[in-house]
């Protein structure tokens, strides 16, 4: 159906067409001013009456990690792996990353429901908001990370350097394909919620970070459960980034960390899965999108 | 002159689910119930609005005139038909929605702003402006869940007319406020319609529409039930019908 005119191409403010933003993550990455002052909001909004404030991004990792090394590093026993430290905060770094994103985005949406319901912004901003605001929090631990590994005695070579960027790659756009599904499915059923919080539990178990892969190596030999296992994308970033952190500042010639064969021919395909994802969330996105505001009431 | 909003044959159902939990659900199949109802909130609705016309929206509670807003302004989808509009959509519908009461007037200025699509130069080009009409600098720093009702909504206002747009909705909402603050709101909107941006004015009180727009249109049901001037819609509703008494004290200003 056309109601265009000839003089429409001409008009000053453009042509006839629907209202709505139905650009998705580009409409979002076009209004990166609100983008930002949204970042901002929850930013200050998160610790808002609250003493410690933004030490409690920090608080809680620090206190996760030293559980971890001291009841699994030296009460378990896994304290003969080399620099264990920086086995469990690589690990941490990427886990984090996923589950803070996954949990926040996945509310995101029901969050800003008064704006969804009655503004028009693309809802995409919402998840994308969550993974910004987990990335701005995980900066000062990446600098805490990399001050570490250059106290200890840092060999990074250029496979260390690629597999860290992958492994950051494949994190961010995993996140955002999982928080984007997920903030829209929460809208229509908020067992969402509750699936968010036990994905995360379950990714902390089901990847490389408190043990190393190569007792699953040892217990599958090879198998198809290390197939599987090794097709989550956050195993893999876990594993990438050690490839980048962990394995670069062991200097003890007794030990050779174990990693996956064509370690970084897999990031990039999981990469390329997780583009993918994002791809296929964007379209779940914008199919349910158009329903959002008469969905939450 | 060319259109500036397009309504084709546009419907509008909504969907209530009544049954959301796995149990309630199954309940409702094993006794063959029905799971949802629904119903039509806008009814084939067709409409042609062109550029610079101010164009009042009456109709009695229920009659589905939010929902068209929102179809127009783009928050909700059409189910049937096809909504078109031309040009930037900013309007006095729902002001304090982007309001967040935890920040300051000030943030929520730029917030607000950014979310009606300004950019941050020209909220600082219109800064000035806002404040200046919202009356309540003294406040500018202080988080607005501090402040009453009415600095609240008087905020959101004047974020609201101060956005550039061809297109200017305006929901209901000149009843609040104190009738120096209506008056200068009346007198802005009259300043916008003679910009010559389009108008698209719900509201139940007749002497604004008279006195804002040159045309009417009265939803019945979801369906258009009259369409022409302002007159014969305040007519055809029978607003006219009992007395000025319940409108004397919107028709002061």
């Amino acid at each position: 159906m056309s109601h265009a005119g000839t003089l429409d191409a001409e008009h000053p403010h453009g042509p006839l067409k629907p209202p709505g933003d139905t650009t998705g993550l580009f409409g979002v990455f076009k209004r990166r001013y609100l983008l930002g002052l949204l970042v901002r909001k929850e930013l200050r909004v998160r610790y808002q009456a609250s003493v410690l404030g933004l030490a409690w991004s920090y608080i809680k990792p620090l206190i996760r990690f030293l559980t971890y090394v001291l009841v699994v590093g030296y009460v378990i026993g896994l304290k003969d792996l080399p620099h264990y430290p920086f086995h469990v905060f690589t690990g941490m770094m990427a886990v984090t990353f996923f589950t803070e994103t996954l949990n926040a985005g996945t509310r995101s949406v029901v969050k800003n429901k008064s704006l969804v319901r009655k503004m028009n912004v693309p809802r995409e901003m919402f998840p994308v908001a969550s993974l910004l605001v987990t990335g701005y929090h995980m900066i000062p631990q990446y600098i805490v990370l990399v001050t570490g590994c250059i106290i200890v005695g840092w060999s990074l070579d250029l496979t260390g350097v690629v597999a860290g960027l992958l492994s950051l790659s494949i994190v961010i756009t995993f996140s955002l394909a999982v928080g984007l599904a997920f903030s829209a499915l929460n809208t229509l059923f908020r067992d969402f919620q509750n699936f968010a919080e036990t994905i995360s539990y379950l990714v902390m178990w089901s990847t490389p970070m408190i043990y190393p892969f190569e007792l699953i190596q040892e217990r599958t030999n090879g198998n198809w459960i290390e197939q599987l296992y090794l097709a989550n994308p956050v195993a893999e970033a876990v594993i990438l980034g050690q490839r980048c952190f962990w394995s670069t500042t062991i200097d003890d010639d007794s030990y050779s960390p174990v990693f996956p064969d064509h370690l970084l021919l897999r990031g990039v395909v999981t990469l390329a899965v997780c583009l993918v994802l994002v791809w296929l969330a964007q379209r779940l996105f914008s199919r349910l999108e158009s329903k959002f505001a008469e969905q939450m009431l | 002159m060319a259109t500036s909003i397009l309504l084709d044959q546009v419907s509008k159902r909504f969907v209530l689910r009544d049954a959301l939990t796995l149990k309630r659900r199954l309940v409702a199949v094993a006794q063959r119930q029905p799971v949802t109802h629904s119903f039509l909130a806008v009814n084939d609705v067709s409409l042609t609005v062109e550029e610079g016309e101010a164009i009042g929206l009456m109709g009695l509670n229920g009659s589905g005139k939010s929902t068209l807003l929102k179809l127009i302004s783009g928050v909700l989808r059409p189910d049937g038909g096809e909504v078109l509009t031309r040009g930037r959509i900013a309007g006095l519908i729902e002001v304090t929605a982007g309001f967040h009461k935890q920040l300051t007037g000030r943030e929520n200025i730029y917030l607000n702003g950014a979310i009606m699509g300004m950019t941050e130069p020209e909220i600082n080009r219109k800064f000035d402006e806002i404040v200046d009409f919202s009356g309540i600098e003294r406040f500018l720093d202080q988080p607005v869940g501090s402040y009453s009702s009415g600095m609240f909504a008087r905020l959101g206002f004047s974020v609201s007319v101060a956005a550039d747009s061809e297109i200017f909705i305006i929901d209901e909402v000149l009843a609040v406020g104190d009738p120096p603050f209506k008056k200068k709101c009346i007198k802005r909107i009259q300043q916008i319609r003679d910009e010559g941006r389009t108008i698209f004015f719900v509201s139940h009180n007749t002497t604004q529409v008279k006195r804002i727009c040159s045309r009417a249109v009265v939803l019945e049901a979801g369906k258009l039930g009259f369409d022409g001037s302002v007159p014969d819609a305040i007519h055809h509703l029978h607003y006219d019908d009992d007395g000025d008494d319940l409108d004397a004290e919107g028709g002061e200003i």
